[in-house]
């Protein structure tokens, strides 16, 4: 058990250290595209968007669930990248090559992905903030987000590494994350409601369990708890399904690849 | 001197999607040796390393490493080995010391133990005053010597090296043979794979000669070298008379004096018992069918000679031809 916590933060402790010296993609990949479509589309979608459509006093207060929870989105599914890259370079199979359990590598992964995003989504409540938008539900209620951010982002991160392991090269990594990563978006209720949408296209975001994540969120942004439990409940439900998919087909291609 | 075994390998077999990379390998290697795998690329050499390091799975036979089989007892096959990829395995954004640092953890060492050995091991591959920068400013060489560092800071049994010197210049290619050398006198058994032949000559106490997945000879140097008989006359044609080589091939396989003939670009590598007896013959014949002979000369047999005699090929193909036009 010891020997497993010191591999864990070893391994752990890696992914922090390139992390702060990659100063800059830290910066522009990670923290700014996000901010930039809360801030940026916040205010210009303002008058564009509908009050009685969303639902919200404003469109910032409105687009913040969908922002949080695409960040989650995109750090999850980059979350395998760094694997990718030690998969290709050889450094992958000299992490395996050494007496540590065989899940220690996936583990300190999830670990750290995990804290990046909760402290990126802390970032952007921090900025909602500033723009007037408090969550109704108070700091019980953002730890309420943070948790369906992990969870959800479990999942997503699975499927991330799932393919780091079984893609023969990062162009067909890059295309299917390119892939899937708009559609999520735009087939989900991050910047539009169902009850706005075509119906064609609310039958597709009701399938993506991107939306309901921010359809638990949202109220706990804008309203309170009353209109928050329900949905809540479902997303929990929803997400312990998704994690358990994934983390299923996840532990399939890891042993596919690593044996 | 009766050696122990240190690792057994025994009819192994590894097919990647129904193509087989290497076929019933079976060899031993002993303890405190130091043994390689020569062959040329696609041989098989890095399947069958990856196989004793617990890294693939075999398809079919096993393998034992100081009597762990290396796939029931992994986890215990892996504390007793130290492993030097082929490819440069190396995180750009850590800096030497780092790399040393995780894979203490990663081989639990305790942080004295740790830092005691980071400092003899920096010290024995002459990195310390690059040891805290980040190891993209490294050259090809210092990844080299930093890759080595990594493969033996578990203070492994055995250390698994593939083709530590690839690319490398040739000081640094002869301070790795020294490295080697000395790892053997501390008692470990060094475990490696090569394409160069003069590396296999001069570094290694056993080889096995690997080649389409099949091992086809095994011994010392001096051993298989003496095992081909005789010496070889190697036999140079001007480049207009290369169609005649074929002729004078056939003609002298019925000799008596001669053993074996193999065609090189150039010429012919004839396997002869005595060259005294055989350079009149083999010139006769060269006359008698007017293939001018620019070049002859004989010398023992090398480990060029045993790897073609075995393989029926060289391990690379030569183009002197190319080389002298520029
Ligand atoms: N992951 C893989 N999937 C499919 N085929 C593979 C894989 N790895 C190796 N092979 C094939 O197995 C054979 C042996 O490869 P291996 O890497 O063991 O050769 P090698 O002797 O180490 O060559 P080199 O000197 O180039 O390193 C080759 O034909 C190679 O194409
Ligand atoms: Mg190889």
């Amino acid at each position: 058990m010891n020997e497993y916590r010191q591999e864990i933060a070893a391994l752990t402790m890696r992914w922090v250290r390139r992390l702060s010296r990659e100063k800059f993609s830290m910066l522009f990949t990670l923290i700014q595209p996000m901010l930039f479509w809360l801030i940026f589309f916040g205010n210009l979608f303002q008058r564009a968007a509908d009050v009685q459509v969303v639902q919200a006093p404003n469109y910032i207060s409105f687009l913040t669930a969908g922002v949080v929870v695409m960040t989650v989105l995109n750090n999850g599914l980059a979350g395998g990248v760094d694997l990718l890259f030690d998969k290709e370079n050889g450094f992958l199979e000299r992490l395996m090559s050494t007496p540590i359990h065989r899940t220690s590598v996936i583990l300190s992964r999830f670990l750290f992905v995990t804290t990046v995003t909760s402290l990126q989504v802390l970032v952007i409540l921090g900025v909602a903030f500033l723009f007037g938008v408090t969550p109704a539900t108070g700091f019980f209620g953002v730890a309420v987000i943070l948790l369906i951010g992990m969870l959800f982002g479990v999942g997503l991160t699975a499927i991330s590494m799932a393919m780091a392991f079984s893609v023969k090269s990062h162009g067909d990594f890059f295309s299917v994350l390119g892939f899937l990563s708009l559609p999520m978006i735009f087939l989900s209720s991050a910047l539009v409601p169902l009850s706005a949408m075509p119906k064609f296209m609310a039958m597709l975001a009701v399938l993506n369990p991107m939306t309901w994540a921010i359809d638990a969120i949202r109220p706990l942004i804008l309203t309170g708890w009353a209109d928050a439990l329900r949905p809540l409940a479902i997303v929990l439900l929803i997400m312990v399904a998704f994690d358990a998919l994934c983390l299923y087909g996840s532990a399939k291609a890891f042993r596919r690849a690593i044996g | 001197m009766e050696q122990s075994v240190a690792i057994d390998v025994s009819k192994l077999g590894k097919t990647y999607d129904g193509v087989a990379a290497i076929q019933d390998l079976s060899f031993q290697i002993r303890t405190g040796e130091i043994f390689a795998l020569l062959g040329p690329n696609g041989a098989g050499k890095s399947t069958t390393l990856r196989i004793l390091i617990t890294l693939l799975r075999p398809t079919s036979g096993q393998a034992t490493v100081l009597g762990h089989d290396v796939v029931r007892d992994a986890d215990h096959v892996r504390r007793l080995i130290g492993y030097v990829p082929q490819e440069r395995a190396i995180d750009r954004f850590l800096t030497g010391r780092e790399h040393l640092l995780l894979l203490g953890d990663l081989y639990h060492l305790s942080k004295e133990e740790s830092l005691r050995r980071i400092a003899e091991l920096l010290k024995l591959v002459d990195l310390e005053g690059k040891a805290d920068q980040p190891a993209k400013t490294y050259s090809g060489g210092m990844k080299r010597k930093l890759d080595i560092a990594c493969g033996l800071l578990p203070n492994p049994k055995i250390l698994f090296l593939d083709e530590p010197t690839l690319g490398l210049d040739v000081q640094s290619r002869l301070r790795i043979w020294d490295y080697v050398r000395q790892l053997r006198q501390r008692g470990i058994t060094v475990v490696m794979t090569t394409n160069y032949l003069d590396e296999a000559d001069q570094l290694c106490d056993r080889l096995a000669i690997i080649d389409g997945g099949h091992i086809k000879a095994l011994g010392s140097p001096t051993e298989l070298k003496s095992g081909l008989g005789g010496d070889i006359v190697s036999v140079t044609v001007g480049s207009a008379a290369l169609a005649r080589v074929e002729p004078l091939a056939a003609a002298l396989k019925g000799l008596p004096s001669i053993r074996a003939i193999s065609a090189k670009p150039t010429g012919l590598d004839i396997r002869v018992e005595s060259p005294e007896k055989a350079l009149p013959a083999i010139l006769e014949v060269a006359n008698r069918l007017a293939c001018p002979v620019e070049f002859i000369e004989y010398h023992r047999p090398r480990l060029d000679d045993v790897f073609v005699a075995h393989t029926g090929h060289a391990i690379r193909e030569e183009f002197p031809a190319a080389e002298e036009e520029a």
